[in-house]
């Protein structure tokens, strides 16, 4: 089996100083020695009882808690192999060996003893072993080829020595950028990790230019160095890209909308928009957002609009009601729960303020307080997410002029607000003025509603926004 | 004047670090003291993180103190519904961090002290560092009565438990952490740290309760501070090393490079929750509708925090069958926890509507959330 390879031959001692490759007598010996050893009996997949070492303190028990491989992963040297627990201690056990998993001792929650065979490894005989402590030289390596390091899944190239070097420093190979051919991490590459990191525990050194270390082997082509030219020719190394797809179960919060859409489908959708003039209203708003300050209120615009609504919707019920299975009969319901869609960390929720129609602009403000602050905190209840009967959604917080909405079931309506925005527009002197637009757009289920009652609707609401004086006339 | 001198300290110390020549001897001796300045319990837990992964610790020791505002931490391999009140921390708004070392629950406030032993895997050495503590104690008050206990606690006057130990090991480092009581909110401790959950059956590590007393109220003249204080200058007599305390940011990525990806991780519920154990639970609700209560028979399996098994034994006909599968295969999958239950409220929609239906489905399902 000669094979006509270079060898690397490290000869690193215990106090971390020398990471320089030496040849010498010794190690050639050694390899001597080693190659021999190949040639010799020993054939690939030799199995190997790796025993739990000590663990100190004169610990002979532990319970092992976490297995990070199962039977036939392939582990890497000094990759976790489980955790055990003795006595509030948790440690980490790391695999002595490059190899496969063949047998696991222990189950989960069973008592390891130490210096008892805790993993069974099929040892790529080619590759070497460590020793039985940590300390000593290790064997040379005998191949010029990347030894891949799997960290978390991802592939680190990385010669032994350099590895050995990352090892000895306590330093993640995932963490470190490599610069060598395929993102391979070179010796200089640890070196200036290295350099970086004992930055730490201090105040940041003059030159603090820090390339946060990428977890991925990602590079990006060269910036062009001769800005003079023209055209700038990238001096560009291939860019790598190590991005894997990821799959996961829907639960949870897309599960309930993946339902809730569904069922969404079933309905004949159609639009109707338009654009309100809210110049009267913002300053309306801010002239009673002070009052509402002192009472402890924040006050937003979305009281006005929900008012507004539930006004609108005491003229045109059918717009608050509800459509049974069968298409047989419809429910005019008589209260207005006028939900509002909330966009938190988990996903969209529609929590409603219950009976609009007899509460006032302060006391809608006051509720969606409360909802807003349970809603982020996500402590809803099921009371505060269930029952509503109109929807709008206040899209614009985050941006957006029209918007097609999709109606909640069991409602027939919903309407989305756009951003409000300064445009200029003609008064009735026929002069340009600043105005205060914000558009809004409306869904209605068309087996029970048509689009002149939709527009009807959508035309109360705007005039009792554009002149809000007029919505003291209809107040309950 | 502190900062100065320690800047001047670590200058030394980032020097010998910067050349790896063979066989180096540390011109100051093994040792820092370091003092975060962050009251985040998970910024601190990452400290402690970045500190074990990254940093050197042949023949240079580290002392890290910290102090976290109002958290309960759990250990490595607990389960926190066994082991705390979460429904009241969520209104109280205590965090809940699980830690990498193993060991019990505690509850920290700004009245209770951290203190990390960070050494090679060699030098760990648990009762050395107890021993310490014990003596910086005895050393500010003498007539303090303090002693370790085989299990590695500190009790005060012989019953009450002062701190509590955990341990992490490493392939090449480790560390050793304890609390320290000083004048922490025994209330509240007590409270949150008391679970009201039921039927639950699991093999993650139970904490062991124990009585608990502060230092204030043995000496009120004791402060947090004078505590860190004394126990840093024992360190540093110890191990040779100035008094020197030197303040971190868990937030600076210049100085700890990664670290808030660390942080991330530890807020994760995936981290916190997730890595609970499997468990089971098995209870019976007694719901109160209108003049009845109802005997609701609930058995779930949870992995990695989320439901795998669930089986929701109605009375006959409370609900209609569809539904009640329905629930329950909404709940399989999702997370063990109630704002995930909230969204099973939205699931009505797809349901005929009937006021007497909407209430009994409400109560079930926040019957459910309080399991949670």
């Amino acid at each position: 089996v000669c094979i006509h390879r270079v060898r690397w031959c490290s000869s690193i001692r215990f106090i971390k100083s020398k990471y320089v490759c030496v040849f010498d007598k010794s190690a050639l010996k050694f390899s001597h020695q080693q190659r021999l050893f190949r040639t010799s009996a020993v054939s690939y997949g030799q199995i190997v009882q790796f025993k739990l070492s000590d663990i100190g303190e004169g610990i002979t028990e532990v319970t092992v808690k976490e297995w990070y491989i199962k039977e036939g992963d392939s582990v890497s040297q000094f990759d976790s192999i489980c955790e055990v627990q003795s006595d509030k201690a948790s440690v980490t056990i790391t695999s002595r060996y490059d190899g496969i998993i063949r047998k696991l001792h222990y189950n989960l929650d069973e008592i390891a003893f130490v210096g008892k065979p805790l993993v069974d490894i099929e040892i790529d005989a080619s590759k070497g072993v460590a020793p039985e402590e940590d300390v000593v030289e290790t064997p040379p390596m005998s191949h010029e080829e990347h030894t891949h390091q799997e960290i978390k899944g991802h592939k680190t190239l990385a010669t032994p020595a350099v590895r050995r070097l990352a090892m000895e420093n306590n330093i993640k190979l995932s963490e470190v950028v490599g610069t060598g051919k395929d993102n391979r991490i070179l010796k200089e590459d640890i070196l200036n990790y290295l350099a970086k990191q004992t930055g730490a525990i201090l105040p940041p050194s003059p030159k603090a230019e820090i390339m946060p270390p990428l977890p991925k082997s990602e590079t990006v082509p060269g910036a062009p160095k001769d800005r003079a030219r023209k055209i700038p020719v990238p001096v560009s190394r291939p860019i790598v890209f190590s991005g894997k797809d990821k799959t996961e179960p829907i639960t949870g919060f897309h599960k309930a909308m993946v339902k809730t859409m569904s069922a969404a489908l079933k309905i004949p959708h159609f639009g109707y928009c338009d654009e309100i003039d809210l110049s009267q209203l913002v300053q309306l708003r801010e002239e009673l957002k002070p009052l509402a300050q002192i009472r402890g209120v924040k006050l937003s615009f979305m009281p006005f609009f929900i008012k507004a609504a539930s006004l609108g919707l005491l003229q045109y019920p059918i717009l608050n009601a509800s459509l049974d299975e069968s298409c047989q009969n419809v429910t005019y319901k008589a209260s207005h729960n006028i939900g509002v869609a909330m966009d938190t960390e988990q996903g969209l929720i529609v929590p409603n303020v219950k009976n609009v129609q007899v509460c006032s602009v302060f006391e809608i403000a006051s509720e969606l307080n409360r909802l807003q602050t349970l809603g982020s905190a996500g402590q809803l209840g099921t009371n505060d997410l269930t029952g509503g009967t109109f929807t709008l959604s206040n899209i614009g917080t985050i941006g957006g002029t029209y918007a097609k909405p999709v109606i909640l079931p069991p409602e027939v309506a919903i309407g989305a607000l756009g951003k409000i925005q300064v445009l200029p527009r003609f008064n009735g002197k026929g002069e340009v003025y600043k105005a205060q637009i914000m558009n809004v757009s409306w869904s209605a289920d068309h087996r029970i509603i048509d689009g002149a009652t939709m527009a009807r609707f959508s035309n109360l609401w705007k005039s009792y926004l554009e002149n809000p004086a007029s919505m003291l006339l209809d107040l309950k | 004047m502190v900062l100065q001198s320690s800047l001047k300290n670590c200058f030394q110390l980032s020097c010998i670090l910067r050349t790896p020549k063979a066989g180096f001897r540390s011109t100051t001796s093994g040792g820092l003291i370091i003092q975060s300045i962050s009251n985040d319990v998970y910024q601190n837990l990452a400290v402690e993180d970045w500190i074990h992964d990254h940093m050197n610790l042949e023949n240079r020791p580290v002392l890290f103190l910290w102090r976290n505002s109002p958290a309960v931490v759990i250990g490595r391999h607990q389960n926190p519904w066994q082991e705390c009140n979460l429904r009241l921390m969520r209104q109280k708004n205590i965090k809940l961090a699980r830690r990498r070392s193993g060991g019990g629950t505690v509850y920290h406030d700004l009245g209770n002290i951290n203190l990390t032993f960070f050494t090679t895997r060699k030098k760990y050495e648990r009762m050395e560092n107890l021993k310490l503590v014990v003596k910086a104690l005895k050393g500010l008050r003498p007539r303090l009565d303090v002693h370790v206990t085989d299990r590695y606690d500190v009790l005060l006057d012989r019953q009450y438990k002062i701190s509590g130990t955990a341990a992490k090991l490493g392939r090449t480092s480790a560390y050793h952490h304890c609390t320290l009581l000083c004048n922490a909110d025994k209330f509240v401790l007590s409270s949150v740290l008391k679970s009201p959950y039921t039927g639950l059956k699991s093999n993650a590590t139970p904490s062991v309760p124990a009585s608990v007393k502060n230092l204030f109220e043995e000496d009120p003249s004791l402060t947090c501070e004078m505590l860190l204080d004394a126990i840093a200058e024992e360190y540093a007599t110890q191990h040779q090393i100035d008094h020197h305390i030197t303040l971190i940011n868990p937030a600076d990525e210049t100085v700890l490079p990664g670290i808030n990806n660390k942080t991330k991780e530890l807020q994760a519920w995936e981290w916190v929750y997730g890595k609970t154990p499997k468990f089971s639970v098995s209870t019976c609700i007694n719901m109160v509708y209108k003049d009845s209560v109802l005997d609701v028979k609930v058995d779930m399996d949870v992995k990695h925090g989320r439901i795998e098994v669930c089986n929701i034994d109605l009375p006959k006909q409370w609900l209609p069958p569809a539904l009640c599968s329905e629930l329950v295969k909404s709940l399989i999958g999702s997370k063990f926890c109630p704002n995930e239950t909230t969204t099973l409220a939205t699931l009505l929609r797809v349901c005929p509507q009937d006021d007497e239906l909407h209430n009994r489905w409400n109560l079930l399902c926040e019957n459910m959330m309080m399991l949670m």
